[in-house]
C-alpha cells in the first residue's frame, strides 16, 4: 500500500483530533483538538501525566480507535474514515504496536507470537507455502532482540524484559513503517527499561523506523528526537530532546 | 492461519472445553444407543408381526364369513396370480378358553383362528414358532430335549406320541384316584360341561369309546395364555409356570355363524404351544383345526357340504409389490364383501405407535443435545470474556472482526466434531456390547436390567442405520456451531482498545 503513495515529509499526522469517552450520561473529553505531525524516520516521545490523553492519541494514530472530530492522516491521506477492513490491513502492514503490559498471547510460544502478524496477513495456504521463510525471519528478529534461545518458551516462562523484547520482535515481524509504543518501559526495572530503549533507538537509527512512544518518564523520553507534551487533552509543547 | 492455530491451541489448553465435548459426546452416544435399540425393537417386532401374518389379507366384513373359499381363491389367482405364491383360507372369531389349574377354572379372552396348518405354513411362519419344533434348554443353555419334529416335517394336528402317552397315563391315574377330576367327557361334568356335551352331540361330535383319546378339535395355544411368570426364590431367576400344555384339554366358548349368533362351546385338545415372540399374539391367539371350528360354528352347509371362511391369507412372490396387489384385488372383488389390506396396514396402529414413540424419544433426546448446546454457549461466553484481552491484541495486530469470529466459530465446529466423533464411537461401542453391558449392570445391581420374559427377546435387539448416525452427528455439530455464534459475535464486536484494557 505504501509503495503507491508519494511520500511527503509528514509521515503520520493528527489534525485537530478530539475524543471523549462517555461515562453514564457524562462525556469526559480526553483530547481537545490535537494537531500532531511526525516525519518519516523520526522518534517522537509523547509525555504527559496520567489521564492527559497520551495513550488515546496513540490509539487514534494507530487506528485502534476513531476520533470524534478531526482526522488522522498517513502521507497526507486521511485514514481514520477508511472501511474497517482497510484499517485492519493498515494496522497489520503499516503499524507495529508495543504495549506496557507486553500483550503476548499466553497460549502461544514466543516464536508463534512473533509469527502472528504474518499469519494474520496471509491465507493459510500462503503461510504454509512460505512458512520456512517466515520462521527464519521470526528467528532472526528474536535473535536480534536477544531471545534466540527462547523460541519455544511460553510468555509465562519469560521475564518482563524478555516479554517486551518478544513484543518488539512481534511488532517488527510485519515490517511496519511506524512503531507505536505505549509505555514500553513502564513495567520494567530501570536497567531493563534502558536496554529496551537502546533497542528501540537502534531500530530507529538502523531501519529508519518511525517511532512514536508514549511515556510519563521524562528521562526515557529524552532518548527520542523530539518530545511532545500533552496536558488535559491539548498539545502543550513541542521540543527537541536534549 | 492464526485462526486455526488459536482454535487448536484453545482446544488443547482450555480444559473447560472438555465439558462441552463430553456433553456433546454423551448426547450423541445416547441418541445413537436409543435409536439403535428402538430400531432393533421395531425391526424385530415387524419381523415377528409379519411372521404370523401373511403379506396380504382378504377378510370378510361379516363374522359369518363367505361361502366357498376355493371359488374366491380362484378369483384371486386370476386377478393377481403372477404375484401370488400361496394362499390359505382361515376362520377367525373371538372367544374364550377355559382350563382348570390348581382346582380353579382359568378363563382367557382369545382370538380363535381356524387354520389348515399345511397351507398356513406356506403363507407365513408357523412351525418356527411351535414349541415341538424347538429344543428345550436348561438355564445354562444346554439342550435337555431335542425338537420333537424336524423342521422338514409339515405341521399337523396329531398329538405327538410322547404327549399322547402322558395324557393317557394322567387320565387313567386321575380316573383311578380322583373320580371327580375326570376328563371332559366323563359323567361327572358340571352344568357347563353338560351343556358342552349336549352341544357337541347336537353338532355331531362322536363320543370316543376311548376316554383318553384326544378331542377332534385340536389347538395350538399361545404360550402366554397357559404360562405364568414367577421368580424362583432359590435362584432369583424368572421362570414360567406352565398351567396347560400339549395333551391337556381346554374348553372353548365362541359364537355360531348366522343371526342371531348363538353361544357354542366345545372341548379341544392342546397339540402344541406357540411362541412367536409377539406378546399380542402369544397372549391372544389360539389356532384351531379349521374343519372343527367351521363345524362348531355352523359354517358348513349341511346340504352341499360347502364351507365358509372369514379370511384368505396370501403370500406374495419375491419382489411383488403388496400395495399394487391390494389395489388389483380390491378392484376385482365385489364391493362391500371383503376388506383387502397388507399386513402392515393391518398392524398399522401398533407400528405407528412404535414410530411415534421413537419420534418422541428422538425429540426428547435432541433436547438433551440442545441442553449441551446451551452448555457450550455458556462455556464459550466465559472463554470469550477470559480471552477479551487476546482479542484486543489480535485486533491491534490487524485481525479483522470476521477473523476473530471465525476463531470462535471454528472452535465450536471443532468441539462439535470432536464431541460427535467420540460420541459416535462411544455410541456404536455401547450398541455393539449392549448385552454385555446389561449383564454387567445386572451383576452390579443384582437386579435384571433387561428381563427377557418381559420384553420377550432373548437379548436386547439393536439395529444401527448409518444415516441415523450421520444425522445425529450432523445435528450435534450444528447445535455446537449455533451455540458458538453468539459468543463469536460478541468476540468479533469487541472494541480493540476496551478489549486491551480488559482486566
Amino acid at each position: 500500500m505504501s509503495e503507491t503513495i508519494k511520500m511527503p515529509q509528514t509521515h503520520l499526522a493528527s489534525l485537530a483530533v478530539a475524543k471523549s469517552y462517555s461515562k453514564g450520561e457524562h462525556k469526559i473529553p480526553v483530547l481537545r483538538g490535537v494537531d500532531f505531525h511526525v516525519r518519516r524516520g523520526e522518534f517522537v516521545s509523547i509525555i504527559g501525566q496520567s489521564g492527559s490523553g497520551k495513550s488515546t492519541l496513540l490509539h487514534l494514530l494507530g487506528l485502534l480507535d476513531s476520533p470524534d472530530v478531526g482526522e488522522v492522516q498517513l502521507y497526507g491521506h486521511r485514514i481514520d474514515d477508511l472501511p474497517a477492513r482497510s484499517r485492519d490491513e493498515l494496522r497489520n502492514r503499516v503499524f507495529g504496536f508495543i504495549f506496557q503490559f507486553y500483550h503476548l498471547l499466553p497460549e502461544l510460544s514466543v516464536l508463534e507470537n512473533v509469527l502472528i502478524p504474518v499469519m494474520i496477513r496471509h491465507s493459510l495456504w500462503d503461510f504454509w507455502k512460505h512458512r520456512k521463510a517466515f520462521r527464519e525471519q521470526a528467528k532472526e528478529l528474536l535473535n536480534k532482540v536477544g531471545l534466540g534461545h527462547r523460541l519455544t518458551h511460553r510468555p509465562s516462562e519469560l521475564s518482563g524484559g524478555e516479554m517486551q523484547r518478544a513484543a518488539i520482535a512481534r511488532a517488527l515481524m510485519g515490517n511496519p513503517e511506524v512503531l507505536l509504543a505505549d509505555e514500553p518501559t513502564g513495567n520494567l526495572d530501570a536497567e531493563t527499561g534502558a536496554e529496551i530503549m537502546e533497542l528501540l533507538s537502534s531500530l530507529n537509527a538502523q531501519n529508519e523506523l518511525t517511532i512514536i512512544m508514549v511515556t510519563h518518564d521524562e528521562a526515557i523520553a529524552q532518548l527520542a528526537h523530539r518530545i511532545v507534551r500533552l496536558a488535559e487533552g491539548r498539545l502543550e509543547a513541542w521540543g527537541e530532546a536534549a | 492461519m492464526f485462526k486455526l492455530l488459536l482454535c487448536t491451541r484453545y482446544l488443547r489448553t482450555r480444559f473447560i472445553a472438555l465439558a462441552s465435548v463430553i456433553s456433546v459426546m454423551l448426547g450423541v452416544a445416547t441418541m445413537i444407543v436409543v435409536n439403535s435399540v428402538m430400531a432393533g425393537f421395531s425391526t424385530e417386532m415387524r419381523f415377528r408381526l409379519h411372521g404370523l401374518l401373511s403379506d396380504v389379507l382378504v377378510e370378510t366384513f361379516s363374522l359369518d364369513g363367505e361361502w366357498d373359499p376355493e371359488k374366491w381363491m380362484t378369483v384371486l389367482k386370476e386377478t393377481a396370480g403372477d404375484d401370488i405364491e400361496a394362499m390359505s383360507p382361515t376362520v377367525e372369531v373371538f372367544g374364550l378358553i377355559h382350563f382348570k389349574y390348581g382346582g380353579n377354572w382359568i378363563t382367557q379372552n382369545v382370538s380363535i383362528v381356524g387354520i389348515d396348518p399345511v397351507s398356513k405354513a406356506k403363507v407365513g411362519a408357523l412351525p418356527e414358532h411351535l414349541e415341538n419344533y424347538k429344543p428345550v434348554k436348561d438355564d445354562d443353555g444346554n439342550i435337555v430335549r431335542a425338537p420333537l419334529y424336524a423342521a422338514t416335517i409339515p405341521p399337523s394336528w396329531d398329538l405327538h406320541p410322547t404327549y399322547l402317552e402322558e395324557r393317557r397315563e394322567r387320565i387313567n391315574r386321575s380316573r383311578a384316584f380322583d373320580p371327580v377330576d375326570e376328563p371332559a367327557t366323563s359323567s361327572t361334568e358340571d352344568d357347563s360341561d353338560a351343556a358342552i356335551k349336549e352341544f357337541a352331540q347336537e353338532g355331531g361330535e362322536q363320543e370316543s369309546t376311548d376316554p383318553t383319546a384326544p378331542h377332534k378339535a385340536r389347538v395350538y395355544i399361545g404360550f402366554q395364555l397357559v404360562t405364568m411368570p414367577y421368580v424362583d426364590k432359590e435362584t432369583g431367576k424368572t421362570r414360567q409356570l406352565t398351567m396347560a400344555g400339549p395333551g391337556d384339554d381346554i374348553k372353548i366358548s365362541t359364537v355360531t355363524a348366522g343371526r342371531p349368533p348363538q353361544p357354542c362351546h366345545f372341548y379341544a385338545t392342546v397339540v402344541d404351544t406357540f411362541k412367536s415372540g409377539m406378546s399380542e399374539y402369544d397372549s391372544h391367539l389360539v389356532f384351531c383345526n379349521i374343519e372343527e371350528l367351521q363345524r362348531m360354528r355352523g359354517m358348513i352347509d349341511p346340504d352341499s357340504g360347502e364351507r365358509a371362511f372369514t379370511r384368505i391369507q396370501i403370500k406374495l412372490r419375491e419382489g411383488a409389490d403388496p400395495d399394487t396387489v391390494v389395489e388389483k384385488l380390491k378392484a376385482a372383488l365385489p364391493a362391500g364383501k371383503f376388506h383387502v389390506s397388507t399386513w402392515e396396514k393391518k398392524q398399522g396402529p401398533l407400528l405407528a405407535a412404535v414410530e411415534v414413540e421413537a419420534a418422541i424419544l428422538n425429540v426428547l433426546l435432541f433436547l438433551i443435545v440442545a441442553v449441551a448446546g446451551f452448555g457450550i454457549l455458556a462455556i464459550f461466553y466465559m472463554i470469550v470474556v477470559e480471552k477479551t484481552r487476546d482479542i484486543g491484541i489480535l485486533k491491534s495486530l490487524g485481525a479483522s472482526s470476521r477473523g476473530v469470529m471465525t476463531i470462535f466459530l471454528s472452535y465450536g465446529v471443532s468441539l462439535g466434531i470432536v464431541g460427535s466423533g467420540v460420541g459416535v464411537i462411544a455410541g456404536l461401542l455401547f450398541v455393539r456390547y449392549i448385552n454385555q453391558i446389561e449383564g454387567g449392570l445386572t451383576w452390579l445391581t443384582g437386579r435384571k436390567v433387561f428381563d427377557e420374559t418381559i420384553y420377550y427377546f432373548p437379548s436386547i435387539p439393536t439395529k444401527t442405520y448409518p444415516m441415523m448416525v450421520f444425522w445425529v452427528a450432523l445435528g450435534a455439530v450444528t447445535i455446537a456451531v449455533l451455540a458458538s455464534v453468539l459468543p463469536a459475535r460478541r468476540a468479533a464486536g469487541l472494541h480493540p482498545v476496551r478489549a486491551l484494557r480488559h482486566e
